[in-house]
């Protein structure tokens, strides 16, 4: 494993810089904690869910914090414990609002903070997402974005009727030929998914309106192009009925983990801004950040800005047995040990500062933290990860951008269309 | 207005609703007092006006695909709009009390996104959604879809009333009393099958379980627009409100008969549909003024290019070379499937295009009127022109005649054009008795006079477990209630 950056880094965060890089730091929300008995502690207000001030609450302590952006979990069926079935559980958290609503619904509380809601690509219209990101994007002025999903799961295409799947059980199925050619059919059409909605954003360039008195003509419909987008499962003729949005591009991400296939690590390579990856440790960290950098120069983006945050469950105390012993507390109420696919840490907000330092010396560019429970772990971060990341000068003190693409860095895209017209 | 209210009957109470203009004519955009279409600033000012005014709901129209004209993006009008959804739940942070109404099409979506969509709205919104079911049917449209496809226009309520039928077995597949959240036993469930559904149909072959708890309003309120024997049919079967297009009282007065009559036969009553013209208005300090102002109005809504492309609605060919200050052309439209104007319902209105040419041309002949003075005359004629007394005499006049049960008013300035008839028309109205001056309840049924449909359906047993061989499942749209 070769220690240079990638030569497709145009990030300002390499590796090698020799002051400590400023830091991203988003939070997954997803009902009352990752933690499946979340629910059960006191701070939790399991009641609320499902109502508009619960999730106000939330996001407003994450702009207190001064994150860059919260990410709102989703899926087209009841969550499930189950790798890919439904698992008729009645002492889990069950059911959840459209996040791409709960992000409409407080973008006009907010006013720094980035709204990333998840969209499940494989069931859905790339048209509709297009414009409702769009429309997010207008009603927080510039702070929307978008986590592109898929759904491999039997019990939610049966919701939709239009489409089959194979079964399959649990991890070790991912190997087997069908099940790998399922997956990366999957995230290929979801990367088509979120070509095809970029594309609409970018449909309308940015001065189309023109409400010329003279002429009569509103806009200039010669700055209106039709993407004709097609892809091998769908295709998309344009343009958007939605101007173009203030960020011209909404922020695109997906989670992809390393597997049987590199269709996920091809889809952050050819359509997303920003990749959430899964690394257990700084060396694998790296291996991660190497395998999408060339599934980023292998689509041709190598001199475009990439970010890849990686993923981590956090329990939060001032003392580090406090959290563990939370951890064991919730594990047995749950009845069973807590697993999941990102690394789950549990300490203090110092020892999790020296292991994002680590991670991120690996190449990553900043972190989604996963609350496992939100209403103890949440203000944790905000208030006490986030000032032990302040004293070590890796985290901002204020916003220092309107937009979450200036939060993050990028640069407002010109419409591809402006370019070749 | 002739016909007065009889002395025995009370008074009937006025629902106002304000429709944020989109794609048409009405918005002058050329006025200096316009402002953005598409900006959240713009639909924040209009919802608080509109709740400043006690409005009972907030409408917005929908399209799918941008208008074309002669194979060109049409140009002349407001082109482009927000995402219905989205913007409707970022208006539910910036009001308390106004319903949120939104048109979504049945035919290029599907049944359990839709379903949770509304059901979330009506979540976040504390139960101010209502969903305006339109359909349609173009292979233009359908371009923009991975769906891709379109319906025969046979089909189309055919699969509207699927759609709406199995978003109501959606809807109803939690009964609202699922979620016990008990933090001390563990229990957050009290039934492993809620949302449980099974719906096998002619468009829709679809089960599993519903993952949106029952919302404040059990389910949205339901709106219907569209004005041939099957809409009207569709209305009365189901919805809650109808939008119609008859603005005059005689008009309005046969359409509002004939539809309430149809109610009765569904096993419904009177007050369960409430009937809703679209209406624009033009206000002066006088009469005159208003007179006045609305001719100016008519003429920036309708250029001469504008006019041109209006006829070419009719004609369905190139009328480009004509002079919009001339005569109307003498050769005839083009009949057959309409290539000219693309994505927009208003050809349709013109079914004898040949025998609308014939009018028009008598009507311009008799009058001596241009192209333009005739797109003028026949179209976008204001509803309401007046001083504010007289226009709150005419809407309470029409309401108490039953010609309708209220409007749907559509300014012509986007967005502060609704400012002026909150401030002088509403106090006037209120004045009278026929409006009302605080929300007496907090969800847009209550606002509607609509009755909550039951929360806990008397359900003996829970749902039955999805099975391959699915029971009949054809739920009639207004079961439940």
């Amino acid at each position: 494993m070769s220690s240079s950056p990638s030569p497709s880094s145009a990030l300002p965060f390499s590796a090698d810089s020799a002051p400590p890089a400023a830091l991203h730091l988003a939070v997954a929300l997803d009902g009352a904690g990752w933690h499946p008995a979340a629910w059960r502690e006191p701070v939790a207000r399991p009641g609320e869910l499902f109502t508009a001030r619960y999730w106000a609450d939330l996001v407003t302590e994450a702009e207190r914090g001064l994150l860059d952006f919260v990410t709102i979990e989703d899926g087209l069926g009841l969550q499930s414990s189950h790798f890919t079935e439904p698992d008729g559980r009645t002492d889990q958290v069950r059911g959840r609002l459209d996040a791409v609503l709960i992000a409409a619904r407080v973008a006009p509380l907010t006013s720094h903070i980035g709204l990333v809601p998840t969209v499940v690509a494989t069931h859905t219209e790339p048209f509709h997402i297009s414009k409702a990101i769009a429309t997010l994007d207008y009603v927080s002025t510039g702070r929307a974005g978008v986590r592109v999903q898929v759904s491999a799961r039997r019990n939610e295409a049966a919701h939709f009727g239009r489409r089959t799947l194979p079964a399959f059980e649990d991890v070790e199925d991912l190997g087997r030929p069908e099940v790998r050619e399922l997956t990366a059919d999957l995230f290929d059409e979801a990367a088509d998914y979120a070509e095809a909605v970029r594309r609409l954003w970018d449909s309308w360039e940015d001065d189309a309106e023109i409400r010329d008195v003279a002429t009569g003509r509103f806009i200039d419909r010669d700055k209106l192009h039709y993407i004709d987008f097609e892809g091998k499962h769908f295709s998309v003729k344009g343009p958007s009925i939605t101007p173009r949005p203030p960020q011209g591009r909404p922020l695109v991400s997906a989670l992809a983990h390393e597997g049987p296939t590199d269709a996920p690590f091809r889809l952050l390579g050819r359509s997303a801004d920003l990749g959430y990856v899964t690394p257990r440790d700084a060396g694998h960290a790296h291996a991660i950040v190497t395998a999408v950098r060339a599934e980023q120069d292998a689509a041709g983006r190598g001199d475009e800005p990439l970010h890849l945050f990686g993923d981590l469950v956090v329990f939060l105390d001032d003392a580090p047995a406090a959290a563990a012993a939370r951890r064991e507390r919730l594990d047995s109420l749950a009845g069973q040990p807590y697993t999941s696919d990102a690394r789950i840490f549990t300490g203090t907000p110092a020892q999790l500062a020296d292991l994002l330092a680590e991670l991120a010396q690996a190449g990553l560019t900043g972190f989604r933290l996963r609350p496992a429970v939100v209403g103890h772990d949440l203000p944790a971060i905000t208030r006490g990860l986030v000032p032990e990341l302040q004293r070590r000068g890796v985290f901002r003190r204020a916003y220092e951008a309107d937009t979450l693409r200036g939060l993050l860095g990028l640069a407002r895209p010109a419409s591809r269309y402006a370019a070749t017209a | 207005m002739s016909k007065s209210t009889s002395p025995d009957k009370p008074l009937k109470q006025i629902h106002l609703a304000a429709h944020f203009p989109g794609v048409n004519n009405t918005t002058v955009w050329s006025d200096p007092e316009a402002g953005s279409h598409i900006e959240f600033s713009s639909f924040a000012h209009f919802a608080r006006t509109a709740e400043r005014a006690k409005f009972d709901f907030l409408f917005l129209a929908e399209g799918l695909r941008l208008r074309e004209q002669g194979g060109q993006i049409y140009d002349l009008d407001v082109v482009g709009r927000p995402d219905t959804f989205a913007v409707l739940t970022a208006l539910a942070a910036v009001t308390e009390h106004l319903g949120l109404t939104g048109t979504i099409n049945s035919t290029f979506n599907e049944p359990y996104e839709v379903a949770r969509q509304f059901a979330s709205l009506d979540h976040l919104s504390d139960g101010r959604a209502a969903w305006n079911v339109v359909t349609s049917w173009d292979a233009f449209t359908g371009e923009n879809f991975r769906r891709g496809g379109f319906l025969p226009q046979e089909e189309r309520y055919s699969r509207a009333k699927e759609f709406l039928t199995t978003a109501h077995e959606l809807f109803d597949s939690w009964r609202g009393d699922e979620i016990l959240a008990d933090q001390e036993t563990g229990t957050f469930l009290n039934d492993a099958k809620v949302g449980a559904f099974v719906h096998q149909g002619r468009h829709f072959d679809i089960q599993g379980q519903f993952n949106v708890p029952r919302s404040p309003q059990g389910r949205p309120v339901i709106f219907q627009a569209g004005d041939s024997e099957e809409g009207r049919e569709f209305a009365a079967e189901g919805a809650d409100a109808i939008f119609s297009r008859y603005s005059t009282l005689e008009e309005g007065q046969a359409f509002y008969t004939d539809v309430k009559g149809r109610l009765a036969r569904h096993g419904r009553t009177h007050d369960q549909l409430l009937i809703l013209p679209a209406a624009t208005f033009v206000l002066g300090d006088t009469d005159a003024e208003a007179e006045e102002l609305s001719r100016e109005v008519r003429r920036k809504q309708v250029s001469g290019a504008t006019a041109i492309k209006h006829l070419e609605f009719v004609w369905n060919r190139d009328l480009s070379a004509y002079d919009p200050e001339g005569p109307l052309p003498d050769i005839d439209p083009d009949l057959g499937e309409h290539t000219v104007a693309r994505g927009r319902a208003q050809v349709r209105m013109y079914r004898d295009p040949l025998a609308t040419a014939r009018e028009w041309r008598e009507l311009a002949a008799a009058n001596k009127w241009s192209i333009r003075d005739l797109v003028i005359e026949t179209g976008n004629r204001q509803s309401f022109v007046g001083s504010p007394a007289t226009v709150a005499e005419a809407i309470n006049s029409f309401v108490q005649a039953d010609a309708s049960d209220g409007f749907i008013l559509v300014p012509h300035i986007t967005p502060g054009g609704l400012d002026a008839f909150a401030d002088t028309v509403v106090p006037l109205l209120q004045e009278r008795g026929v409006f009302r001056t605080e929300y007496e309840g907090t969800t847009l049924r209550d606002h509607l006079g609509l009755a909550h449909p039951d929360a806990t359906p008397s359900i003996p047993e829970p749902v039955s477990v999805p099975t391959p061989d699915p029971a009949p499942t054809s739920v009639p749209a207004s079961a439940g209630r």
